[in-house]
Parts: structure tokens; C-alpha cells; sequence
């Protein structure tokens, strides 16, 4: 069983600015493919391999409903890493945090940068998914919708995945039969 | 009908008179030469008799006029030639249809002919236009540096396997069986081909064999393909340059000889490791150099852009010197230097090379269509059905055998496979151009008495790609449904995104101990950063993170394109919205708060567009002025020698922001227009306040806002702003484009003292943080308003090259 402490001691990661993001979707309940939110103490190999199986490349039988599927769950995962307090919803909060971290690793650098971007990042997501909004009105924060839509262009089941050139990892489907 | 005669006449007099005028160009070329034969020898008489007058005072009329042509002979034709080139491109363009069902390539291959007709019957002899010298020393460069310097390094490093398999095994390939088959073929056929020996025959395969890069972008750049083909073709065709010229000198020296042994063959193959790895070795130090230069021309501005061409030019002279790959040296030396220099210059100089490598580079390609016309025309030509045909057909055949053997083996490798429709393109983009021709014609006569024929045959492949192919290679795409060009640009979400995945991958996989090429890449990255951008970029910017320099050219992109519409009264943004910071910030659970954020009263609909109105014509008025410059100095950019004075204003005005922050809730001052979403976006991306603090408060009176009474000197708050923060001082490309007409108004204030702006001394408190700020904005020249140059430019984060 792995624990938290055992992934923070692993020496490569330490100059990584989203370490704890990354070590915390490995015990998050909600990339368990299952229905479970909060996060766990302890992992075993089989939730490992869950966690790794996100990041599957699609190959050449894969069809387009199966690259959709796959495009979504990779979402997800970096949904779940982004929602910290799994309301469904990234605030603006949340998405701060998250420019803080990527940015962390620069050096000196002042919280208002970090936050323009953020907050310039934000008004684009909601201009893009809901644009006719009155003063009034309040946007709650990115649903998973709206992430969706929002970096669709990205492909990312092309683009967030682990090569392993030795081992097949289409392989490693942890008891989900597909294809 | 009257009507249509009358727009037909009328679209038809500019094009008749380009017509004229390209006659006339012409006529003066051809003719002027046979007048100049019996000028200069008048001018000669002219000077003998000239000495012998100073003895005999023989009186003569002093010559009023005389012509003397042989004087500035070589740079007229030139010149005209160039001319010619620039008109013809003109030309095409003005007929309508003309240009989109023919590539540009074609039509000019068409003109050269013409051209070459019409010098021979003016002349009987046209001059050998397409030296090979010519070409390799000074036609060629300047294209390949400006694919080079605009090439989208990351498709490139992601694919640069599949374009290497191309480019080398790929060629190699094509080469020998090309070369194979048509010395078997030669000896089958029982004509005198059957003299050509095999040695000659790989010769050709080479020669012919490699994609021309000329060509390929000349075609690939009308139909406007997806990406990833785009990069595959366009890579190998770089690429294979080192594969070709490693080849022809291997031939060409066997040729001689006679035989090649194993140990040629091993040789061979170093020679090819040499020539590439040596090749991208002199373009990198070459690109550093040039890197290092770029630091310290902060002073020169003006001859900044010189430095990237020289130094790239020299990488690819000193290549050829040892006979290594130029063109790799020139990719190497453009992709190495980019992203440094790019930090270093000025905002102009980079327009300025980024213009001049696409003109230079538009010239050349013209010219060398033009040329590989004339030179058509010229040639002594030998034509061989046998032989001619033949290699158009192997050519087609080696290439598709190749691109689907490659590919079949390619993508057990890949992850994103090559479907069929991208091999069909593929092969189909496989073009030969000019170098083929040139490399053709370096052959020496005297070794190679088919020479003629080669030469025809190579002309006929070249026409037979650029004609064939590259007319029905648009219908084609269109046809297969190829994946286009997206045309979208990077949003912010995007571009967080693509880092956040970065570290992701690289995090899991150290987290599985498998170093694959993500943690590799992060690892140059920091290396890049740590040690190599300290060294090369001046000081100050070396520490900008990538996400943020993206960020502030965002910001700048979008201020430019908001000062160019003319003051805010359309959107920047691609999707017109009305939503504004004010939706998305943080409901604050206690509903009484809630009026606190809105304490500031909104202008009616009028009002705001009376603001505007005043504000955009002051704006067009500052625009007007544009300071005249001698040619040694351009305007003058207090902003970019500042820098250390910036960082101790950036931190004072931190202090000040603060302070105001809190003072905002005391002021009862009319708001402009709250819910525009780029103002409030502007408020609240500074955290202060940026409304209007009408008159009477400058004058520090503190009686009630009156909105009738505002003046035009509004201490910030033009309503239409972008603002963008310095976030890290050091960064030059951050805007403070506070406000545009606080800003213009600074400007024309410290040049013709017309409009006043100084606020009287401040007696008030809330005035004099502003008024501090105000001395302090005026100082800061915003890098878009000085350069009114790229209005409608392409982001060069782009991977296409325009």
C-alpha cells in the first residue's frame, strides 16, 4: 500500500510546481471510475493502475465514440485535480490556485499576476459557454460542461498520454473489459 | 449591360495598364543592352578623343546628354529582374479567379518562360540567369532562414522522428531506386543509353529524388492544410538536404572514378552524420552568438534586425565552406536564436525581421520560378522519351512506394497515426524544385556527357510536380475532406491548460520512474532556464515565465486591437458578451456586502457615449502625431532604458494601490459605464480604482460629484481600457496601458505643452496618489502606441507561416 508520504519522497518530483496536486489525484476517490468522492489514506496497486489508466493513448482500432469517451474521462481527471473541494464546480477560487501553482515554480513572483490571469482566464470560460449575462447575474464557477467545451481544441486523448514503448499499456485495463 | 461593360472596363484599365508597364519594362531591358553595345564604344572614342582635345583643342560641344549604360549594367538587370518578379506578383492578384485555381508557382514558371522567349528573340542569347552560384549563394537563403526562424518548434520536436525517417530513409530510397530501375531500364532499352553507367544513373536518382522545399512551401502555403501534414512534408523537405548533398558528392566523386567499394559506402554514411550533425552544430553557435549580441543592443536599436540576418547568413556560408548541410546550419542557427532574441529586441525590431525575411523570401521564390522559366528556354535540352519518361514515372512510383512503406513502419511507433488520406498527402506534396535544376547543373559537362539529358529530364520532373501536382492538390483536399488549418488562436485557458499537461506528464512519469520524453524536455527546460537565459537575455527578462510573457502579449495584442478600432466601441474578444468580472467574482455569503461592491452609481447610456465619442477622437489626434525620425535614430523609447527605475516604481505605486484600494468605497464618483466588461475586467484586474475623478476633485474640492462636470484630463478611467498589470517589474511587455488618453495626453504634454495635464498641487489626499501615479504613467511609453506598424498582424505563436 502506498501512502502520500511515499510518493512525496520521491526525489524528481520535488521540483515539479503541481507536485501536490498530482499526488493527491493519485488518492482521490473520484478517479476510481466509481461514485465515491473524498480521498483516500492509502492505495493499493489496483488504484494505482486505475489512476495511470487515465493517461491511455487511443490507437489505431480506437473508434471516434471511443476517442469522445476517452477525450472525456482525461477531462475529468484533470477536472477532479483542478475541483479541489468536489463541489462539481472550479471557482475562481479554486482556479487561482491552481495559476498560483503553475507559477510557483518562477521564482519571486506577486499573487497579482497570478490572479489576473486567472481571473482573464475565468471571464473567457464564461464569455465563451454564457455569454448574455446581465450585471446581476453571478457565474457560479467552470462546470465540467464548460471545461469541456472550453478546451476542446486541445485533444487531449492525443495529447495527455504515457508512452511506455515496452509494455502495451491497452493492456493494463484493470478489470474494465473494453475493447 | 451598359452598366457591367462599364465595371468590366473599369477593372480591366489597372490591368492594362500593368500590362503596359510589364511590356515596357521588358522592352527597356532587352533593348537597352544592344544600345549600350554601341555606347560603350562611342563613350570609348569619346574618352580617346578626350585626350587627344586636351593636345589639339579640336572644339567640340561639350555633351550635354550622354548615355553610358555599360556603367551600371549588372545592377540595372538586376534591379529589372527583381521588378519584374514584384510586378508579376502584383499581377496575378489583380486577376480575380487566376489565383486560386493556379498556384502562384506555376504562373510564374509560365512568365519565366515567356520571358526567356522573348530575350531570345531580342537577343539570341539569354544570359545564364539560374548560376548555380546565384542560387545556392544568395536565391536560396534567405527562404530557407525564413522558414527556419517561423518554424513552430513544437509540432516539429513532436514529430521529428516521422519527418527524419522521411528525410533520410525516405530519400535514400527514392535515390536508389530511382537510380536502380533507370540504369536497368537504360540497359534494356537498346538506344545509346545504354552508355550511361551506373554510378551516373544514382547520380540522377539523388539529385531528382529530394522535395524541395522552395516548392513545397510555394504550394503548401495556398492550401492551407492541417498542421501535422504541413509540418511532416515541410520537415523533410528541410531535412533531406543533408541526405542530398551528402549523395551528390558521393556520386559525383565515383563518377569519376569509376567503382565504389564498402569502404566508400561506410565513409558515406559518416559523411552523412558529418555533414548533418555539423550542419545543425555551426547554425547552433552561430545562433548563439547572435543571442549573445542581442543582449547588449539596447542602446542600438536600430541596427538590431541586421544582427539575426548576418549572423544566420554567416552559419550558413561557414556550412558551406566545409561542404555541411546550409540549409540545416540556416534552421538550426534561425530556431536557436528565436526565442532570445525575440526577448531582447524591441518590439519594432521584430516587426522589422519578421517583414524583411518574408519579403526577401517572397522575392527569391519569385525570382526563382521566373528563372527556372527562362533557364527552361535556354537550355540546350536532348530529349529521350525513354529516359524523360521514365524517371517522371519512377519518381511517382518511388515516392508512394516509399511514403506507405515508411508509414506502415512509422506508426507502429506513433500515437497519432497516419491515416491514408494523410499519406496521400504525403506523397502527393513530395514536389522537386529548383535545387534539383541547380544541382543538375553544377554537374560538370566534361564528366558527364548526359548531362543535357539529365538536365531535361530534371526539368521535366519539376514541371511535371509543380504543374500537375501542385494544380491539383487544392481540388484534391478539397475532395479527401483533409483536415484544415485551424484557424483559432490560443486562448489563456488553452495555454494554461498545455503547461498544467506538461508538468502533469512529467510528474507521473517520475512518479513511475520511466523517463520518457516529457521528463527530458523539462529537463533542457530548466536547464534552459536556469543557466542559458541567464546568459543570454538581458537581465531583467530572463526570469518572465512562459505563461505570463503569454499573458502580457495577449493583452497587448488585444490594447493595440482595441486602440486600432478606435476606442472600445466593439469588443476585442471573438465572442461578443456582456459578461464582466463583476459576474464571476466570489458571491460573498452576507448579502449586505453585496451593495458595498456597488457603491459606484452608473452613467446613463447617453453620457457613456459622449464619454466615448470625446475619447476616440482624442485618441485618433495622438495617433496623428507620429514623430518624424532621421534615419539614425528612430523614436525614441524611454520606456525600454528605464528598467531599474521601474522596479522601485512598481513598488511604490504597490503602496499606493493599497491605499487607494480603501479609499475607494469613500468616493462618490460617477462611474463609466460598470458594466462594460473590458472596463470592469480593467478595475478589477488592478484591484484599484480606475474611474473618472471629475474636475472639481482636482481642483481638490470636495463637493459633490457633479457627472455633467467632468473635464477631458481624467486622471485614469478612460472608459474603453485595457489594463495590464507589470507583474513581474522586469517585464518590458507589460502595457501600463492605464489609460490610453492619460497616456497620449502625457505624451503630447511633455512635447508641445498643448493640452494641460498636471493636476494642481495636491492639496487633497485622494488627489496626490493619484497625481504621483500620474507623473509616473507619463513616463511609460506604451510599446503599441509608438508603433502604429502591425495593425492586422498574424500572431507569430502561429505555426503557419503566413
Amino acid at each position: 500500500m502506498i501512502r502520500k508520504e511515499n510518493l512525496e519522497n520521491i526525489p524528481a518530483l520535488a521540483e515539479n510546481p503541481i507536485k501536490n496536486q498530482i499526488i493527491e489525484a493519485f488518492f482521490d476517490k473520484r478517479n476510481q471510475h466509481g461514485n465515491e468522492v473524498g480521498s483516500f489514506q492509502e492505495i493499493g496497486f489496483e488504484q494505482f493502475v486505475m489512476v495511470m489508466s487515465h493517461f491511455r493513448p487511443p490507437n489505431l482500432k480506437t473508434t471516434k465514440e471511443e476517442k469522445q469517451e476517452m477525450r472525456k474521462e482525461k477531462l475529468r481527471f484533470l477536472f477532479n485535480m483542478h475541483d479541489t473541494d468536489g463541489d462539481g464546480i472550479i471557482t475562481l477560487q479554486e482556479y487561482r490556485k491552481v495559476v498560483e501553482e503553475l507559477l510557483s515554480n518562477s521564482g519571486a513572483m506577486d499573487q497579482d499576476a497570478a490572479h489576473e490571469i486567472a481571473d482573464a482566464a475565468m471571464l473567457e470560460v464564461a464569455s465563451t459557454n454564457v455569454p448574455q449575462m446581465s450585471p446581476e447575474d453571478h457565474y457560479e464557477g467552470i462546470t465540467f460542461q464548460h471545461f469541456e467545451q472550453i478546451l476542446k481544441d486541445l485533444e487531449m486523448e492525443t495529447r495527455m498520454f504515457i508512452r511506455f514503448l515496452d509494455v502495451d499499456t491497452t493492456t493494463m485495463h484493470c478489470g474494465k473489459a473494453t475493447s | 449591360m451598359p452598366s457591367r461593360t462599364g465595371a468590366g472596363s473599369g477593372r480591366s484599365l489597372p490591368e492594362f495598364g500593368l500590362l503596359l508597364l510589364v511590356i515596357f519594362v521588358l522592352l527597356e531591358g532587352s533593348l537597352l543592352p544592344l544600345g549600350a553595345a554601341s555606347s560603350t564604344s562611342k563613350s570609348c572614342e569619346e574618352a580617346k578623343q578626350g585626350h587627344t582635345e586636351v593636345h589639339n583643342f579640336t572644339k567640340k560641344a561639350f555633351p550635354v546628354l550622354g548615355v553610358d549604360y555599360g556603367h551600371i549594367k549588372n545592377p540595372f538587370e538586376i534591379s529589372l529582374w527583381v521588378l519584374l518578379a514584384c510586378l508579376m506578383k502584383l499581377g496575378f492578384h489583380l486577376i480575380p479567379r487566376l489565383s486560386s485555381i493556379v498556384p502562384e508557382s506555376c504562373l510564374l514558371i509560365v512568365v519565366g518562360l515567356l520571358v526567356g522567349g522573348l530575350i531570345k528573340l531580342a537577343r539570341e542569347e539569354v544570359p545564364p540567369v539560374l548560376d548555380s552560384k546565384f542560387f545556392f549563394l544568395y536565391l536560396l537563403p534567405p527562404i530557407i532562414l525564413d522558414a527556419g526562424y517561423f518554424l513552430p518548434i513544437r509540432p516539429f520536436m513532436e514529430n521529428l522522428g516521422t519527418i527524419l525517417m522521411f528525410a533520410v530513409i525516405g530519400t535514400l530510397w527514392n535515390a536508389f531506386f530511382i537510380g536502380g530501375l533507370l540504369y536497368g531500364i537504360c540497359q534494356i532499352s537498346n538506344s545509346d543509353l545504354t552508355a550511361i553507367g551506373i554510378l551516373p544513373c544514382l547520380l540522377f536518382g539523388s539529385i531528382i529524388s529530394a522535395v524541395d522545399p522552395v516548392a513545397v512551401l510555394a504550394v503548401f502555403e495556398e492550401i492551407h492544410i492541417n498542421e501535422l501534414l504541413h509540418i511532416l512534408v515541410f520537415g523533410e523537405s528541410l531535412l533531406n538536404d543533408a541526405v542530398t548533398v551528402v549523395l551528390y558528392h558521393l556520386f559525383e566523386e565515383f563518377s569519376v572514378d569509376g567503382s565504389v567499394t564498402v569502404l566508400d559506402g561506410i565513409l558515406g554514411v559518416i559523411s552523412f552524420l558529418v555533414v548533418a550533425l555539423g550542419g545543425v552544430l555551426f547554425g547552433a553557435m552561430y545562433g548563439f552568438l547572435a543571442a549573445l549580441t542581442s543582449r547588449f543592443t539596447s542602446h542600438t536599436r536600430v541596427i538590431e534586425p541586421l544582427f539575426a540576418f548576418l549572423y544566420s547568413y554567416m552559419a550558413y556560408l561557414s556550412a558551406e565552406v566545409f561542404h555541411l548541410s546550409g540549409i540545416m546550419a540556416l534552421i538550426a542557427c534561425g530556431a536557436v536564436m528565436r526565442p532570445y532574441i525575440e526577448a531582447n529586441i524591441s518590439h519594432k525590431s521584430h516587426t522589422t525581421i519578421k517583414y524583411f525575411l518574408k519579403m526577401l523570401s517572397s522575392v527569391s521564390e519569385t525570382l526563382i520560378f521566373i528563372f527556372l522559366g527562362v533557364a527552361t528556354v535556354d537550355g540546350r535540352h536532348s530529349w529521350n522519351w525513354i529516359f524523360v519518361t521514365m524517371s517522371v514515372v519512377l519518381c511517382l512510383v518511388a515516392r508512394v512506394i516509399g511514403v506507405v512503406g515508411l508509414t506502415f513502419i512509422i506508426n507502429k511507433f506513433r500515437i497519432v497515426k497516419l491515416t491514408t488520406k494523410d499519406q496521400f498527402i504525403i506523397a502527393y506534396g513530395g514536389l522537386r524544385g529548383a535545387i534539383a535544376f541547380s544541382l543538375g547543373f553544377l554537374l560538370k559537362e566534361d564528366h558527364f556527357h548526359m548531362r543535357d539529358m539529365f538536365l531535361t529530364a530534371i526539368i521535366t520532373v519539376i514541371f511535371f510536380t509543380v504543374f500537375v501536382q501542385g494544380m491539383t492538390i487544392k481540388p484534391l483536399v478539397e475532395l479527401l475532406a483533409v483536415k484544415k488549418k485551424q484557424e483559432a488562436k490560443r486562448s489563456i485557458n488553452e495555454e494554461i491548460h498545455t503547461q498544467f499537461l506538461d508538468h502533469l506528464l512529467t510528474g507521473i512519469e517520475d512518479i513511475c520512474g520511466h523517463y520518457g520524453h516529457h521528463h527530458w524536455k523539462d529537463k533542457l527546460n530548466r536547464f534552459n532556464k536556469k543557466y542559458v537565459k541567464k546568459f543570454l537575455i538581458v537581465s531583467e527578462r530572463s526570469k518572465e515565465p512562459q505563461l505570463i510573457a503569454f499573458y502580457h502579449k495577449m493583452e497587448m495584442k488585444q490594447a493595440i486591437q482595441l486602440v486600432e478600432s478606435g476606442g472600445g466601441s466593439k469588443l476585442p474578444s471573438a465572442v461578443p458578451s456582456t459578461v464582466s468580472m463583476q459576474n464571476i467574482q466570489p458571491k460573498n455569503p452576507p448579502a449586505t456586502t453585496k451593495p458595498a461592491e456597488r457603491v459606484l452609481p452608473q452613467l446613463s447610456k447617453g453620457r457613456e457615449e459622449e464619454i466615448r465619442k470625446i475619447l476616440r477622437s482624442n485618441l485618433q489626434r495622438t495617433r496623428q502625431r507620429l514623430h518624424s525620425y532621421n534615419r539614425h535614430t528612430l523614436v525614441a523609447d524611454p520606456y525600454e532604458d528605464g528598467f531599474s527605475d521601474l522596479i522601485l516604481k512598481k513598488q511604490r505605486m504597490m503602496a499606493i494601490d493599497k491605499k487607494i484600494k480603501e479609499m475607494t468605497n469613500y468616493l462618490t464618483v460617477p462611474a463609466a459605464a460598470p458594466d462594460s466588461p473590458t472596463m470592469v475586467r480593467a478595475r478589477l484586474a488592478s484591484g484599484r480604482n480606475t474611474d473618472f475623478i471629475p474636475a472639481q476633485q482636482q481642483k481638490g474640492n470636495k463637493k459633490p460629484s457633479d457627472p455633467q462636470s467632468y473635464n477631458m484630463k481624467p486622471v485614469s478611467g478612460g472608459v474603453p481600457t485595457i489594463q495590464v498589470d507589470l507583474a513581474s517589474p522586469q517585464s518590458p511587455d507589460s502595457v501600463r496601458l492605464l489609460d490610453e488618453l492619460g497616456e497620449a495626453d502625457g505624451k503630447e504634454q511633455e512635447k508641445d505643452q498643448g493640452l494641460t495635464m498636471k493636476l494642481p498641487g495636491g492639496s487633497s489626499r485622494p488627489n496626490k496618489p493619484g497625481e504621483t501615479e500620474n507623473t509616473r504613467e507619463q513616463q511609460k511609453l506604451t510599446r503599441c502606441l509608438s508603433d502604429p506598424g502591425p495593425s492586422a498582424d498574424e500572431d507569430e505563436d502561429e505555426p503557419f507561416l503566413p
